[in-house]
């Protein structure tokens, strides 16, 4: 059984002039220990997916429709108070600014001591001894030190670590981490993910890192999923995704990233913009895009099929293979 | 210091700096005896731009590269130090003034949803510069470039009764370069004009931007922290650190050969799209508080090469072999090539 | 014209009116205000008597009570007061008054505190600090307490007899300016945000001057909070006046506003001619209400975050 199932999920906004489509019919499955990333452009639905996980769609959006499952069991229904119990034990959370997770009351250590005390059953004593570890653990010197500072006490890169350790410390088995290094400058970046990898990876921990950035992901993720305008275009293994990618959302995407090295006159473009969620066209959401756009995909939405090492939803490539 | 512009530069930078006073209130200074406190953002940077090419800055967040952009347009006072363009010394003058000379030279900003007035139509964000200038000379004169300009930045003339929120955020950014070019600047500074953008929304930016570039034989100065955008941009390049040009010279020899341990890291966070290759190698710690620099050179204490000298004295900006210049003791004294070679193997 | 009914559909679609519509509290408190106005308005051809003319009042009429007490005549609805003036005219013309100081003195503080708030926010340096003190030290006194001693000033360099004629102008002058620095405060927060943003630093280099960055660019973009407090400030201002008139230091009996009339029933309360003072007070209350609650929708549809 996947640790994770999104089964066709649809997340809407209400608003006056009729609901919003943010996420409009998604499914994958994690695994334990698997690293799963979500990349998209912005209003693409990932973060949205990941607050759906997390139960933390700020109301009025809601879950209209599909379900989530941990370990084959529903939370997406769960009263509040039980939701707030699964995360933290059985789901962690990584936010872009570490300053959101962090309550700036407590110290650190208050708050990586309540979290395991909490969700983990131990004494005072105990909890503090593995706080400390955790700091260690993250890259934080002097931990027990640093132990009763404050979160604004730390620096940017240090938060976010604080973050990591806090989201780990009553061992889920899920973490979801949404743009968790984005906030950060470009030479601690590569820290913290290798940071995260490595924890996740030691504690058999699974990751959905929902990032705009394609870099992070060829570095960090097992598999990719895409998205597009609130659905799945294709997801696979990182290998295929990045370097073979299937839909011609991903490739042209791949190819309109500067790399260095690379001496090109004019980079690739995509031309125009991502449909807003109030776009109802019939067809595939890519296609006014598309330079392979053919007369069905405009009136004809694809549906997700098996190609490669995992989907596609493009009538491109069910007609050409 | 007689000016050192030859006639392929446009504009020549000599010794600026600009230090911020970011003491606590008079009282609490007095009252609880807080010393002042000083942040140096821009610390004696001297550098020249060439004509009709692209000279990038790039560093990290607090490098003080946007103070630099901020100073060349007369935003900010410098502390000390020369501008000059074209000859004419522009370093304590006005932004947008005298309009002669300020109208050739314009800037493009970063946040394409905070650059543009949201309450006024893009006939009038655009227009303003038209009237200020003194460009066109009545309304209809000023519609008609205003359309004309949307055309050439690739939007719809019909847009010019829209407004900003009715704009995604690339097309922002295309009216943001479309405002900048009604008084067709001769130099154009770019701040991160694609950091804020979607990746695949970046690519027709620059892609713009270099036409236009070739179009109208605009010099650009384009400040990020992004190298590989920098790599398909720039034609030479300045890297900064805590207020400093570490390194400076032409793209080639940067990217292929760094002589500052830095810029060799830097390089190093840019992550490959290649999927399993080798681990990249993290710099170690962070950006220091600017407020209170480390002593010597700003860097050794996130460098692997750092000895006694680095540790008490500021290296200077020196010629190396490739043609750039820079600010090493490691490479005044031949220690960073063994080091550059393992690094990179 | 051939763009007024798309304007007038866009302003009816528009988020703020829809907030509106779908507000109870909001249109009920609108339409009594409106009434209000109205009926103040034209109060000249809408009341039953001219309270003022001497040739119209019938002391034989005199503390009649209100029609549906016994003894109470159906030509004074609400009853008359002790020189048998009509007390529902009375009310109407008093209105006229109290809105009049009302409106005057919001418009005096919000113009000031707008155009002080806005120097001090975008100047900055010796300029903001000046301001922000005489801010600071207006506010560490009670509003109530400030408007009367700006009164007393007023009153005492004006000579007696001119006293009863620029009792007006007196009330506006107090009240307006012990109310701009609200306004000044806020306005002088959201400058100091906006003259930040790019937008301002693109204006500034494409050659807009100071006071065209002030009063186009971030003028606009500041007066949303304005409203607001200009909406609550006026149910405060009419408080203010009626307060002072109540004291006896604004308007005099001859041009009675809503105050002054309660004010003088309050003398004859105990001599049971309560309705002298009751239906006064009542319209007070009812409209400083209806001008708080109408306050307190539009801060709440202007601010996002509770949309």
């Amino acid at each position: 059984m996947p640790l994770l199932e999104l089964d066709n999920i649809v997340v809407e906004f209400p608003t006056r002039r009729g609901p919003l489509e943010a996420v409009k019919g998604l499914s994958l499955d994690l695994d334990e220990g698997e690293i799963l990333g979500l990349v998209g452009e912005s209003g693409a639905g990932k973060s949205i997916t990941g607050a759906a996980i997390t139960g933390l769609i700020e109301p009025p959006g809601l879950i209209r429709s599909g379900e989530v499952r941990l370990r084959g069991a529903r939370v997406d229904n769960l009263p509040a108070d039980k939701m707030r119990r699964i995360r933290g034990k059985e789901i962690g959370a990584i936010f872009q600014d570490p300053l959101t997770s962090l309550n700036p009351v407590y110290t650190v250590g208050e708050q990586l001591i309540d979290t395991m005390r909490v969700h983990l059953d131990l004494d005072q004593k105990t909890a503090r001894q593995r706080a400390i570890d955790w700091l260690a653990e993250v890259g934080i010197p002097a931990p027990e030190a640093r132990l009763d500072q404050y979160p604004h006490q730390f620096s940017g890169g240090m938060r976010q670590r604080v973050v990591i350790a806090l989201a780990l410390c009553a061992e889920p088995k899920l973490i979801i981490a949404d743009e968790p290094t984005t906030a950060l400058d470009v030479s601690v970046q590569a820290q913290i993910l290798a940071l995260l990898k490595r924890l996740c990876r030691e504690n058999g921990t699974a990751v959905v890192l929902v990032t705009h950035d394609m870099g992070v992901i060829a570095e960090t993720a097992d598999r990719v999923a895409v998205m597009y305008a609130g659905r799945l275009v294709e997801i696979g293994d990182v290998k295929q995704v990045i370097e073979e990618p299937l839909h011609p959302y991903t490739r042209g995407l791949m190819a309109s990233i500067p790399q260095i090295g690379i001496r090109d006159r004019r980079l690739t473009q995509i031309e125009g913009a991502m449909p807003g969620l109030r776009n109802a066209a019939p067809g595939c959401a890519f296609a006014p895009r598309c330079p392979r756009a053919m007369e069905h995909c405009h009136s004809i939405r694809p549906a997700p099929q098996d190609a490669g090492t995992g989907q596609v939803a493009c009538h491109f490539y069910g007609e050409t293979s | 210091m007689t000016p050192q512009i030859t006639p392929d530069d446009i504009l020549s930078v000599q010794n600026i700096s600009k230090r911020f006073d970011v003491s606590e209130p008079f009282l609490n200074r007095v009252l609880e005896r807080r010393p002042r406190r000083i942040l140096t953002a821009v610390n004696d940077i001297s550098f020249d731009v060439p004509r009709g090419k692209t000279f990038a800055v790039v560093g990290e967040s607090g490098c003080g590269k946007s103070t630099v952009a901020r100073l060349l347009m007369g935003l900010h006072t410098p502390s000390g130090g020369t501008i000059r363009f074209e000859g004419d010394d522009i370093t304590r003058m006005p932004p947008g003034k005298p309009a002669a000379l300020r109208r050739r030279m314009q800037m493009i900003f970063q946040d394409p949803y905070a650059s543009l007035n949201p309450r006024w139509r893009v006939r009038d964000i655009i227009g303003e510069p038209l009237k200020n200038f003194g460009i066109c000379k009545n309304n209809a004169e000023v519609t008609r470039e205003v359309e004309k300009l949307l055309s050439q930045v690739g939007l719809n003339p019909a847009d010019a009764k829209k407004f900003p929120h009715e704009f995604s955020g690339g097309q922002r950014q295309r009216l943001s370069i479309a405002r900048a070019l009604t008084t067709r600047p001769e130099l154009l500074i770019c701040d991160e004009p694609t950091s804020a953008l979607d990746v695949s929304v970046q690519s027709q930016i620059l892609n713009l931007m270099k036409d236009l570039q070739d179009e109208f034989n605009m010099s650009y100065i384009f400040i990020s922290h992004d190298l590989a955008v920098v790599w398909y941009m720039a034609d030479v390049l300045a890297v900064m650190y805590l207020g400093k040009i570490v390194e400076v010279g032409p793209k080639e020899e940067i990217f292929g050969n760094p002589q500052h341990p830095y810029t060799r890291l830097l390089m190093e966070t840019v992550p490959k799209l290649t999927v399993g290759g080798s681990e990249r190698v993290p710099v170690a710690g962070e950006v220091p508080n600017p407020i209170s620099p480390p002593s010597g050179c700003a860097f050794h204490p996130r460098c692997p090469m750092a000895n006694d000298t680095c540790r008490s004295v500021a290296p200077a900006l020196n010629l190396r072999e490739g043609g750039q210049k820079s600010a090493c003791h490691a490479a005044d004294e031949e220690r960073l090539k063994p080091w550059l070679r393992m690094a990179a193997e | 014209m051939s763009n007024f009914m798309p304007m007038l559909y866009a302003f009816w679609d528009s988020d703020i009116t829809y907030s509106f519509r779908k507000s109870r509290v909001a249109v009920i408190s609108a339409l009594v205000l409106l009434a209000i106005f109205l009926t103040a308005i034209f109060a000249p051809s809408l009341a039953p008597q001219d309270p003022f003319n001497i040739a119209e009042l019938d002391l034989f009429d005199s503390e009649l009570p209100p029609a549906w007490v016994e003894g109470g005549s159906a030509a004074y609805l609400l009853g008359t007061d002790t020189q048998a003036r009509d007390v529902l005219s009375s009310i109407m013309y008093g209105m006229r008054i109290s809105l009049l100081v009302g409106f005057a003195s919001v418009i005096l503080a919000a113009v000031m505190g707008v155009a002080l708030g806005l120097l001090g926010g975008f100047l900055g340096g010796i300029v903001d600090a000046v301001l922000m003190r005489i801010a600071d030290v207006l506010l560490s006194f009670p509003p109530i307490l400030v408007a009367l001693l700006i009164n007393g000033v007023l009153r005492s360099a004006l000579p007696s007899s001119a006293q009863a004629e620029s009792a007006l102008i007196v009330l506006i002058l107090s009240i307006g300016l012990t109310n701009w620095v609200q306004y000044a405060r806020t306005v002088r927060g959201s400058t100091m945000v906006e003259r930040r943003k790019e937008y301002i630093e693109a204006a500034r280099t494409l050659g807009t001057g100071k006071l065209a960055i002030m009063i186009k660019h971030i003028l606009p973009n500041v007066l949303g909070p304005v409203l607001v407090i200009a909406t609550i400030n006026l149910g405060m201002a009419v408080l203010t006046e009626a307060t002072l008139s109540f004291l006896g230091v604004g308007m005099p009996p001859t041009q009675p506003s809503l105050g002054t009339l309660i004010q003088i029933g309050n003398e004859f309360l105990f001599s049971g001619i309560w309705w002298v003072v009751v239906f006064p007070a009542a319209v007070l209350a009812i409209l400083v209400l209806a001008v708080n609650l109408l306050g307190d929708w539009l801060r709440d549809a202007l601010n996002p975050k509770l949309r």
